[in-house]
């Protein structure tokens, strides 16, 4: 029932647009099947009313720990104080290219 | 074939070294041995490093040869998920895109792991980026659970309980953000701990859910997977969501048993979709534990059903921001020849991201992107909420809750794979836990007729790791009669 379908393969092509992801165009259409699977399951959420729930971002605000940031901000907030970090030699081991104090990376501006 | 778990201790390590019985270095190559026996079927390890292990099995003997006290885990092998970072080995995330990678730093809890005397083996498979129910997702080729081959481990953690149900690790750790700990604790017939949310740093974890993923232990026994709690738990600067409060010595009441205890038991957990075996399996255990002295209540979670939906919007729209990271600039694989950068991060992250770690990216950005931010991120994040104060209100009235762990034993390999809501649902008992942030162990709790383990999940209050531990040495006392 394509014309019920939640996610369209437009909708595929922009999402994976916005995450920076290439798909293939099998991968497109295997993708728009999952994702309409998979919001169908999320649609029982509406069945429950939430208008008056607070949104639970975390769990410490469920312990009251978030009220101490507001309350008790010395308490909660860790000194801001310049502490050492990890050597740059060591980070860019890592790094696909670099040349030992910049990664390097091709041409930004595209046109 | 069936392989079984060493009756190996970490007491009886330790004390063996110390009395001169053995060595760290000679116990540490039984178990390089035995993973070079075993492994080939069973693939728990992506990586196996030596030299290391017997580095550091070497300090551990110096120790005793000089007369000096034993570490808490002096010469006990351990071995990791591959999501955590430790200095110099590799650390895949079971990703393409994180392929050579070699961190160059130690995440908190397997630094504290180190400096009690732990000999790391090496690193552990697990589904990529620890999104997975099965192990199925490792970019390396998936985890054959020890009691029958042709099934899974579970996931995302399933190298980890494998590699413990093989004897190939006297405990190792895992990381749970849906279930990852317990669901493959279960389905490989080993102790495996959720923490609360906050008890265990995160720092040096590779991030998949950051308000849901935890570090936690798997072992062969409730002893020795408190035992590891208690040594990687604590406050750490370096995580700003771990908790000051002071960590408890978790074995010191083991063993007071559960008489006088209320154990509360959710109708919700028993209803359509439990397999008999396992339903018959768990209410035995249960029934066991009221012999044993505990008061069992009917108790009601009423907004369960709706845990798996709101998991899979909030897990997914945390992922598709924290993934962002990996983009071919800093480190691990970069795709060859990219004219500009936004080629590069495309095709670096086409190449190296999996099937499943795109989906969950797609979906999250999906649930978060305009216009439907409202209907999908912000709802999930509300029926988060009623789920965390159906346990607060049930809570007020039980010590700790018993439930399954999973719907089933372990499944065949294949049998799920290509249908990603049959997938998600194997973490129906144990999503609920993940999003309100509160502590369980899943503990073996008898066998299926195919002799496929069985486990008992048992949750407790924040902060109270202790009850849990000590009903889940109850069960085990109850099972071993």
């Amino acid at each position: 029932m394509p014309e019920t379908e939640r996610v369209s393969l437009e909708d595929v092509r922009r999402v994976a647009e916005l995450g920076y992801l290439e798909l293939m165009p099998e991968e497109e259409s295997r993708m728009r099947r999952d994702l309409n699977a998979i919001l169908d399951y999320v649609a029982q959420l509406g069945e429950l009313d939430t208008a008056a729930v607070q949104p639970m971002a975390q769990v410490a605000e469920l312990l009251g720990t978030a009220d101490d940031v507001q309350t008790e901000k010395a308490s909660v907030l860790r000194e801001d104080a310049v502490r050492p970090c990890l050597p740059r030699e060591s980070v860019m081991t890592s790094a696909p290219e670099t040349d030992g104090i910049f990664f390097k990376v091709p041409r930004v501006i595209e046109r | 074939m069936t392989m079984t778990v060493s009756a190996v201790s970490i007491t009886g390590i330790r004390t063996a070294i110390r009395n001169g019985e053995t060595t760290a270095r000679e116990t540490t190559e039984g178990y390089l041995n035995r993973i070079r026996e075993q492994d080939s079927r069973i693939h728990a390890f992506l990586s196996v490093d030596r030299d290391y292990a017997l580095a550091q099995a070497q300090r551990i003997d110096k120790l005793q040869s000089e007369g000096e006290t034993l570490p808490p885990l002096a010469g006990v092998p351990v071995a990791i998920k591959d999501v955590l970072a430790l200095e110099g080995l590799p650390a895949t995330a079971g990703s393409k895109i994180l392929e050579g990678y070699r961190p160059p730093y130690t995440a908190t809890a397997v630094k504290k792991l180190a400096d009690a005397g732990a000999v790391f083996l090496g690193k552990l498979n697990c589904d990529e980026f620890a999104m997975g129910s099965s192990n199925e997702n490792s970019a390396y080729g998936a985890v054959h659970n020890p009691h029958d081959l042709d099934r899974v481990p579970g996931g995302s953690s399933g190298g980890s309980a494998a590699a413990v149900a093989a004897g190939m690790a006297v405990a190792t750790l895992g990381t749970d953000t849906g279930g990852s700990i317990r669901q493959p604790a279960s389905f490989c017939g080993v102790v495996g701990v959720l923490p609360t949310y906050g008890r265990v740093s995160r720092y040096g974890l590779i991030a998949f859910a950051s308000s849901l993923d935890r570090v936690g232990p798997f072992a062969a026994n409730i002893r020795d997977a408190a035992t590891i709690l208690s040594v990687i738990a604590g406050h750490d600067p370096m995580d700003a969501t771990s908790s000051p409060l002071p960590v408890p010595n978790y074995t010191a009441e083991l063993d007071k048993g559960v008489r006088g205890m209320t154990l509360g038991v959710p109708a919700e957990y028993f209803a359509e979709g439990l397999d008999p075996e396992v339903k018959g399996a768990i209410e035995g255990g249960i029934e066991r534990l009221r012999t044993a002295g505990a008061e069992i209540r009917k108790i009601s979670l009423p907004h369960t059903r709706y845990a798996i939906p709101a998991y899979y919007v909030i897990a997914t729209a945390e992922a598709s921001s924290n993934l962002a990271r990996f983009d071919g600039v800093r480190y691990g694989l970069r795709a060859p020849q990219s004219d500009t950068l936004g080629t590069m991060y495309r095709r670096t992250r086409d190449l190296g991201f999996g099937a499943e770690v795109k989906r969950r990216i797609l979906l999250g950005t999906y649930v978060l992107s305009h216009g439907y931010y409202d209907a999908y991120y912000r709802k999930a994040q509300q029926v988060r909420r009623l789920l965390a104060d159906d346990f607060l209100r049930a809570f007020k009235e039980v010590d700790a809750i018993l439930t399954p762990t999973a719907p089933t034993p372990a499944f065949r390999i294949g049998e799920k794979s290509d249908d990603p809501v049959a997938m998600y649902l194997a973490d129906i008992y144990t999503v609920t836990a993940s999003l309100a942030g509160i502590c369980g162990v899943s503990v073996p709790c008898g066998k299926s007729r195919d002799g496929l383990p069985i486990g008992m999940q048992i949750l407790g209050r924040h902060f109270d790791e202790g009850t849990v531990f000590r009903v889940g040495r109850a069960l085990e006392n109850v099972i071993a009669d």
